[in-house]
């Protein structure tokens, strides 16, 4: 890549023209060479090294899942019509026909039985999409509790999260284009939400829907966002997300051998290409099983679109529950006091519905949150390196148990988006349900933080303790004075690495800024930053190692070494 | 430091000042590589080779299976048990067709290609010389431009540039096309004094006796079928859709000032369009009197005027004014003397 | 007051109380009489005498605890006068009388009483005074009915409890709108002419009997029986297959990445 050369002589240029290649292969590859210039990219490429963990291949998964689900609906587009013109359907299927429909739900119903393999193709259209947002999600994750969203990835990571709201922009506005009744009901939520907006969401609401819910305007629309809009920007950003992952390389796990300096892995060519390329396979084939085997949105159950009929489980797709759930916790009114606020106003009052906008809160929490986190994370630690290798989630317990905190706060919004089905599979009441999510949305996230946390110390307490003394061998043995105790086996060093070469730092006190002074924001880093890494389990060191090592020798064990387990045991201190 | 030397092995370090320890040992490098069974036994390779043909084999079974499942079985004209064997065939057939080849390839790559695992130095994301450079370059166009020396340059381009893009917002102005733009349109339905209401979806008129204890009817108004823009049908049935429920009148638990006349016999009649977001609250407990939402579980009670009695709505459901006209008809007796639905910012006292 | 005590006085007053005490003693006895006629008389249409004694003695023996002496009702019952043949064809007809425990709502179970036990039963409680009865064969008839309408009328009056593909749904605190799945004609038809527990009524003016068998019609249709996509993971909508991927999808995944990353021995 980088230029040793700035000027070329004549017979520079002569070598490329005169170059004859010797085999029909190279002939070709020549030919394309001096046209795309590909030798620079195989000499890039062809034997770049990736780390190769299973947790690292969510990404991918979610990457052939859009693959998938742009093949399919392809596929989708050649019969499906987006139009809110009515027809009378007169297809295969017996309980609809006569009834006066969109074409929008007539066409999905042609494809889905009058077209062969179309509802096939629809099926894994709609498998595909809950795999997308989910890989995306479970990716996220695991960058998160690894900690592969620092220095220098942290724009790679906003990049990630916008990809996870497309994604699911893209799957609501496809989940709303049959036209059936569950679907219509949930443009109906996001045009009440809508009109919850002060000032503007009355007007927005009408500009979406082409005048007063739901017109006949709105299909189109969706469609046009659907296959053209959003697509177009989930594409570009994954060509910016890869070639990002491609300019910092990817990170990996700590192990032998792996440095802040190196990566270590496979070569693209040949076995991470053919390792990346069968997965492809492997994830269409697994979608392919599952649009097989299992049914997905019977929306001939659901009938064409009519705002007077709802229906019991109207629950959006998976990953729009959480919005679903966060709008049935809220109460609405506090004893006889409405949420839904008029402010007096000459012109007769303006009203304030509280009871959407504090549904909204959270969730915009919770996204808002995820994107600005690491600069939030690296303000709060002052760690300003670059960061190649990942962290083991117990050696940042912290983050961890901020994570998990989230991760509750999201699943019972989630839970809640679910809980007539919960309450009618689990015999429960709905209302006992939500009052107790009102409670556990406050509560859950703290115990989970505390809990992580005390888990995450306790893993970490164990590690340490295996690096100093050993494996349990599973030999008992018992000393001439009758005592038990069971032998232990040494690490390799190898193992002992992987254990021990974490970083721990302490809390760093307030510092003072250019004038010397301590701020108030400075203070609350502070506070904040000793919260993070006041609780610390510090990583063996070697003189300890070391200790533990001459202690080994005065059992005169030998090979297999031995500590006895009185010793073993884990003594708690400093809290 | 200090901490660490006193032997409270696994202690919770709390406090004090510090970097990083160095660790117990040094990065001792990569494992030695272990050889595979298909390294050093040509056997061995060859089974693994037998292995992924046998894959390679099975994908080309499910492709012919999926043809099967396309071409045998055919067009199923309705016959749904057919459908669900042709969507099998093809699912699971493409599944094998996909698996057989990823499966295959990578197993391959697995046993028979390297597992030397590969060492590269990660290349700085930039150099020194490279920024420096770049700086300059950076400094120098801005130079050439001039645009710190002129202002005037810069700032007329700004003001031109920030309001360039206006007319493209200003042209979905039109998004909404429709003459009686704006909010005030929310606060009007087709019911009016008069109006019959009629069942949905069939059209017919209801008198008072189709109606028992317990009863409840979704209702509309008679002149909505009347409508023939499918698109204005529907947005004017959005907002008019009506349950019609019939109660013990000695059930009424509170009755406002004004009101009174608004039922008939026991039967009541409610705006089906909830007032959080908007969803039909179509489920009525007869006994309970409790009309309950399906999308957030608003909950209104019938016998007190619809008063929220659990969930997030915010407002009572708007009930509608009914008697019965000449004929005996049930006939509303105004329009809703409130907007229906959702809470909206203009929607005011009213 | 004083004109009371002046009438008193009055010589006739003995007389019109005489006449009073007679009218009121023979009207009574005239109508307690009237009543034991008007019960063997007001024989239910389509039941005999014999039916309605059996089940009186039925109920006596195994409902009357609840529902009281003549099924006027109790603090733990309901009155059952005007209840109909129908409702006892619901309720005991699908087990849910006689109720196992208090609840939010009487639960389905396998029936206590066999069909001749069940129309003795309906036949009393028919008896006691009219209701809606057990609808004619022709009406649970689902050649007759016309599953398309009967789609229509399903999803406007029944799919926002019962859910779209009839799996049932849930109601306020604990109470719940069953799944629809295999219940008899006959049921869905008694439920829909009764309103049993908290279901609203919806009787012949509401939803004509012809309009009834179209619904059954519906319920019943090969086409919505069948989920031609596969399994249908209990027609629940979107939650049960978010749940799929979440737990079946997502384990294949991981199997598959575990597999495909670990060293070939």
């Amino acid at each position: 890549m980088s230029a040793s050369k700035t000027t070329y002589t004549e017979a520079d240029y002569l070598a490329v023209d005169e170059y004859e290649p010797k085999t029909s292969g190279g002939r070709i590859a020549n030919y394309m060479d001096k046209r795309v210039a590909g030798t620079g990219m195989v000499r890039e490429f062809g034997r770049k090294v990736f780390p190769d963990h299973w947790t690292f291949m969510f990404g991918e998964v979610a990457l052939y899942s859009f693959i998938i689900v742009v093949l399919s609906g392809a596929f989708l587009t050649f019969w499906f019509d987006p139009s809110m013109a009515t027809t009378r359907y007169d297809g295969s299927y017996a309980p609809l026909q006569g009834l006066e429909m969109s074409m929008a739900y007539a066409t999905s119903l042609e494809l889905s039985f009058d077209v062969r393999g179309g509802l096939f193709m629809r099926q894994l259209h709609h498998w595909g999409a809950l795999l997308f947002v989910m890989a995306m999600a479970v990716h996220m994750l695991r960058v998160f509790f690894t900690g592969a969203f620092r220095k220098p990835r942290e724009l790679n990571w906003v990049v990630g999260a916008s990809l996870l709201l497309l994604g699911m922009g893209a799957g609501f506005t496809g989940y709303s284009l049959p036209d059936e009744v569950l679907s219509g009901n949930g443009l109906r939520i996001i045009d009440g939400m809508l009109k919850g907006l002060p000032v503007v969401g009355t007007y927005i609401s009408f500009f979406l829907f082409g005048g007063e819910f739901p017109g006949s305007e709105i299909i189109p629309r969706l469609y046009s966002l659907h296959i053209f809009i959003i697509p177009a920007l989930i594409l570009v950003l994954i060509a910016v997300h890869l070639f990002l992952v491609v300019v910092h390389k990817h990170t990996q796990y700590p192990g032998p051998g792996r440095t802040e300096r190196n990566v270590v892995g496979f070569p693209v060519g040949p076995v991470y290409a053919a390792k990346a390329g069968g997965f492809f396979f492997i994830v269409f084939g697994i979608m392919a099983l599952i649009s097989g085997t299992f049914q997905i949105n019977a929306l001939w159950n659901y009938g064409p679109y009519d705002p007077s009929p709802v229906q019991a489980g109207a629950q959006p797709d998976w990953y729009i529950g959480v919005f679903e759930g966060v709008l049935r916790l809220v109460p609405g009114t506090i004893g006889d006091l409405s949420l839904d606020w008029v402010i007096p106003t000459p012109w007769g009052g303006n009203t304030v519905a509280f009871p959407i906008l504090l549904g909204i809160l959270p969730v915009a929490v919770l996204f808002i949150g995820m994107f600005l986190w690491p600069w939030i994370e690296a303000w709060i630690t002052g760690d300003r390196k670059e960061r190649h290798l990942l962290d083991r989630p117990r050696n940042a317990p912290t983050r961890t148990a901020v994570g998990t905190a989230a991760v509750t706060f999201y699943m019972i919004m989630w839970g809640m988006g679910a809980n007539d089905i919960i309450a009618t599979h689990f015999s429960l009441s709905l209302n006992d349900i939500t009052y107790w999510s009102r409670v556990l949305i406050f509560v859950g996230p703290v115990v989970a933080y505390i809990l992580t946390k005390r888990i995450c110390l306790a893993l970490q307490r164990k590690d340490r303790e295996t690096a100093l003394h050993g494996h349990e061998a599973g030999v008992i043995e018992v000393s001439p004075d009758g005592g038990f105790h069971e032998r232990h086996q040494r690490l390799s060093d190898h193992e002992l690495w992987t254990l021990t070469s974490f970083e721990a730092p302490r809390p760093s006190g307030p510092r003072p800024n250019a004038k010397g002074k301590v701020t108030a924001v400075e203070k609350l880093r502070a506070g904040l930053n000793r919260m993070w890494f006041e609780e610390r389990v510090a990583p063996v060191t070697r003189e300890e190692y070391q200790q533990a090592l001459e202690h080994d020798h005065h059992d005169e064990d030998g090979g297999l070494e031995a500590a006895g387990s009185s010793q073993g045991r884990i003594t708690r201190g400093g809290d | 430091m200090a901490e660490q030397g006193n032997g409270e092995s696994g202690a919770a370090v709390t406090g004090g000042e510090g970097g990083s320890e160095s660790s117990a040992v040094d990065n001792p490098g990569l494992p030695p590589h272990r050889p595979r069974l298909a390294d050093v036994d040509e056997k061995a390779a060859k089974r693994n080779e037998r292995q992924v043909s046998v894959l390679f084999l099975i994908s080309i079974i499910g492709t012919i299976l999926s043809f099967i499942g396309y071409f045998v079985v055919g067009q199923t004209e309705g016959n749904l048990g057919d459908l669900r064997l042709q969507n099998t065939l093809l699912g699971v057939g493409t599944a094998l067709a996909m698996l057989g080849i990823g499966l295959g390839v990578v197993h391959w790559a697995k046993t028979l290609m390297p597992d030397h695992e590969i060492v590269e130095d990660r290349k700085p994301l930039r150099t020194e010389e490279d920024r420096a450079e770049a700086e300059q370059i950076v400094t120098e166009v801005i130079d050439e431009t001039q645009i710190k020396r002129r202002p005037l340059l810069r700032n007329t381009l700004i003001a031109a540039a920030l309001i360039a893009p206006l007319p493209a917002v200003v042209m979905f102005r039109d998004l909404d096309r429709s003459d009686d733009f704006g909010p005030e349109r929310m606060r009007h339905t087709l019911w009016d004094e008069g109006v019959r209401l009629v069942r949905d979806p069939t059209g017919t008129p209801i008198r008072a006796s189709d109606l028992t204890i317990g009863s409840a009817m979704h209702v509309i108004p008679e002149n909505l079928p009347e409508i023939s823009s499918h698109g204005e049908r529907i947005a004017e049935k959005a907002k008019a859709v009506v349950l019609l429920m019939r109660m013990n009148p000695d059930d009424f638990e509170h009755t406002s000032p004004g009101r009174e006349n608004w039922t008939h016999e026991g039967i009541i009649a409610a705006s089906k369009v909830c007032t959080h977001v908007g969803c039909p609250v179509a489920l009525y407990e007869r006994h309970t009197h409790h009309l309950l939402c399906p999308c957030h579980q608003s909950t209104f009670d019938a016998a007190r005027e619809f008063k929220v009695i659990f969930g997030p709505a915010g407002r009572p459901l708007p009930q509608l004014p009914i008697t019965v006209d000449a004929e005996g008809f049930l006939v509303a007796r105004s329009d809703f003397t409130e907007p229906v639905g959702p809470t909206y910012w203009e929607r005011g006292e009213a | 007051m004083k004109a009371l005590t002046q009438k008193r006085r009055h010589p006739f007053a003995f007389v019109a109380l005489l006449l009073l005490g007679l009218l009121l003693t023979g009207g009574l006895y005239a109508a307690a009489t009237t009543v034991n006629e008007a019960q063997a008389s007001n024989l239910p249409e389509g039941y005999s005498t014999e039916q309605v004694e059996e089940g009186e003695r039925l109920f006596t023996a195994n409902c009357a605890t609840c529902h009281g002496m003549g099924a006027d009702g109790t603090e733990n019952g309901p009155s059952l006068v005007g209840a109909g043949a129908a409702s006892v064809e619901f309720q005991v007809g699908t087990g849910r009388m006689p109720m196992q425990m208090h609840g939010p709502q009487a639960q389905e179970k396998p029936p206590q009483f066999n069909d001749e036990q069940t129309s003795q039963l309906a036949a009393y409680v028919a008896s006691l005074g009219s209701g809606p009865a057990v609808p004619a064969e022709e009406y649970l008839d689902t050649d007759q009915g016309d599953a398309s309408r009967g789609g229509e009328l399903f999803r406007i009056n029944c799919a926002m409890c019962h859910n779209a593909a009839a799996a049932g749904g849930a109601l306020t605190e604990g109470k719940f709108a069953p799944s629809l799945d295999g219940v008899e004609p006959v049921h869905i038809y008694t439920a829909m002419s009764t309103g049993p527990q908290n279901m609203p009524v919806y009787n012949d003016a509401n939803i004509p009997p012809e309009d009834k068998r179209d619904i059954i019609a519906f319920l019943k249709n090969d086409h919505f029986q069948s989920s031609p996509g596969g399994f249908s993971l209990g027609s629940l909508g979107p939650v049960s297959e978010g749940l799929l991927i979440w737990t079946l999808g997502l384990a294949l995944l991981i199997g598959s990445m575990v597999w495909l990353t670990s060293r070939s021995s």
